[in-house]
């Protein structure tokens, strides 16, 4: 369990000092995996380097497995950081050691000795998928390889925690869902708690169980990752959605349809329950309208569906009235205006 | 006025060890201090492991206070000091002394240089498992950096021979000394161009030697 006070982070001194985290007060679960969102300058790395102490707080309290950390000694500071794992964006391998030797040094500093090294190692190289590679060094390995073993040196200690910085930004599409599977079976499998950044809402979406948004050294948001895809708070977080639901409309789209005074749009978000019904043609049946959906998508989060459709009815007005005054009861109606929504 | 080659080849012979003496020896003395120098220069750096302004400032100020001073000026103007701790200010170990004093500070400035490019993240990465300040300098640094390491001190191995050839016209003996006291004082050529062929040998194995263990240490 990982949990931020009121946790501020200034760079520099007087006359150019940078608020890097500003009073953030977050709690990560035992066993779940968090993920924080935000652009690029908003403080997620500092943030998350006060977990190790590779930064230390201004101001506030950092709790790590009921210790608080800000206050301990030198000692208790590396057997705290050998408890939690850490994965980079840049991977930061040993060039000088391979594959083996990159996996075994964090081993070779807690004194363990060489054959229970081998047979460890040996064990993280199969659960990570690279048997063969145990002699090559990183330069030698792709970008999705070099992650590998980044997670497998990261795990070596048996840590309880797993930090990770960015950990796919270095990598293609295909590779970032290859590492993301194998971070939710690390977490899966040994019950490991993962804080990671990331500043693509397609890896919170993929295996977090909850989230935060940062924006310019403060949490803005936080919570179920389901609940804040559905009903997302502020601006930013509207549009890190978007990014990844796909359920806006572009500008021009949205002009042209406007030029007929007639049409009334509509967006329609269903959530849990609803999106398994047919609840929007159930509705516009009973009133005898038509209804065409003009975009949107349905996605699955959390083993549950998601939809947020943009939808048109056509009917006289009192009838189009009902009808969204009935589909409000059940799913959120918002109408579509001008400037998007 | 010819040279007779019967009595000078021995000569020649243990001129040369003498001068592979003096650099070898010069070479282990300053590559230890320097080291040791350059390690305390990298991690004492502002935002490193043992970040520490006092120590960083006051080193900074004696490497540059050292550095620019002329080799040949530095050998005469510390010959007290030679003579306090070597016992004399004549032969091969004598030379030794200003020789370790210039190459160490130079050996300092190629070591910080490069432990300054190893990337910061795999010092971090290092940090982050709870790796002591000792440990990340002689299990991550130095292995990190050994290739240009290695490349550096080659090019202070060359200096060397260049020094020693300096050092022995102020009776440190070698190949300098031969080649000032007969090609330059007695104007035969021919001993002039043996000892230069001999240094330029000597100056290719110390590079070749330097590539080769580089390449094997960098894999490329
Ligand atoms: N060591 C430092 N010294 C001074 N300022 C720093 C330092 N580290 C970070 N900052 C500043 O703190 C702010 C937050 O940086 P941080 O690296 O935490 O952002 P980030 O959200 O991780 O961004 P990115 O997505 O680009 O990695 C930035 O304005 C940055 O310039
Ligand atoms: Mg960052």
């Amino acid at each position: 369990m990982i949990k931020f006070e009121g946790v501020s982070k200034v760079f520099g001194t007087e006359g150019k000092a940078v608020q890097a985290v500003k009073n953030v007060t977050l709690t990560v679960n035992k066993g779940e995996v968090f993920g924080i969102v935000g652009f690029s300058g908003a403080g997620k790395s500092t943030l998350i380097r006060l977990v190790n102490l590779l930064e230390r707080p201004t101001s506030g309290k950092v709790t790590v497995n009921n210790l608080e950390i800000s206050t301990i000694s030198p000692t208790e500071l590396r057997k705290l950081r050998r408890g939690i794992g850490m994965i980079f964006q840049s991977f930061n391998l040993f060039n000088s050691r391979t594959v083996f030797g990159n996996i075994a040094y964090p081993l070779k500093l807690a004194k363990t000795n060489k054959q229970e090294i081998k047979r460890r190692v040996k064990e993280l190289l199969q659960f990570v998928g690279l048997e063969d590679k145990e002699d090559n060094y990183p330069e030698q390995l792709s970008g999705g390889q070099r992650q590998r073993v980044g997670i497998a040196r990261a795990l070596a200690t048996s840590p309880d925690i797993l930090i990770c910085d960015e950990a796919t930004s270095a990598l293609d599409p295909e590779t970032t869902g290859e590492i993301l599977n194998l971070l939710k079976k690390i977490n899966k499998e040994y019950n490991i708690t993962i804080l990671l950044i990331t500043h693509e809402m397609h890896v919170i979406r993929t295996i977090c169980d909850r989230m935060a948004v940062m924006e310019n050294g403060e949490v803005i948001e936080e919570g179920n990752v389901y609940d804040i895809f559905s009903d997302p708070q502020s601006k930013t977080t509207k549009n890190f959605i978007s990014s990844v639901l796909n359920d806006k409309l572009s500008p021009r789209l949205l002009k042209k349809l406007h030029e007929n005074p007639t049409v009334r749009l509509y967006r329609v978000i269903f959530t849990g329950e609803a999106s398994s019904k047919p609840i929007l043609s159930q509705v516009t049946r009973k009133h005898q309208i038509d209804f065409n959906i003009i975009y949107g998508s349905i996605n699955e989060l959390q083993e549950q569906l998601f939809g947020s459709l943009v939808v048109e009815f056509y009917g006289g007005k009192s009838e189009v009235d009902k009808v969204v005054e009935e589909l409000s009861k059940i799913v959120e109606v918002r109408e579509v205006v001008h400037h998007g929504s | 006025m010819g040279v007779d080659w019967n009595t000078f080849w021995p000569r020649i012979v243990e001129a040369t060890g003498e001068t592979i003496l003096m650099v070898i020896l010069t070479l282990v003395f300053s590559s230890i201090l320097g080291i040791l120098m350059g390690l305390l220069f990298f991690v004492t750096r502002e935002g490193n492991i043992l970040q520490n302004k006092y120590v960083f400032n006051i080193l900074n100020l004696i490497v540059n206070i050292v550095r620019p001073i002329p080799f040949i000026i530095l050998l005469v103007a510390i010959t007290p000091i030679t003579r306090e701790i070597v016992g004399t200010t004549i032969g091969t170990m004598a030379a030794v002394f200003p020789m370790t004093i210039a190459a160490s500070f130079a050996i300092a400035r190629i070591v910080e240089n490069n432990l300054i490019s190893v990337e910061p993240g795999i010092i971090e990465a290092a940090q982050a498992m709870g790796a002591r300040p000792i440990q990340i300098i002689f299990g991550v640094l130095i292995p990190e950096a050994l290739g240009p390491l290695i490349l550096g001190l080659t090019f202070i191995t060359v200096g060397l021979i260049d020094f020693s050839a300096m050092a022995g016209t102020v009776g440190g003996g070698g190949l300098g000394d031969l080649a000032m006291s007969y090609g330059y004082q007695r104007f035969d050529t021919s001993v002039m161009v043996v000892t230069v062929v001999i240094l330029i040998l000597l100056v290719q194995i110390a590079q070749f030697t330097g590539n080769f263990l580089s390449k094997a240490v960098l894999r490329r």
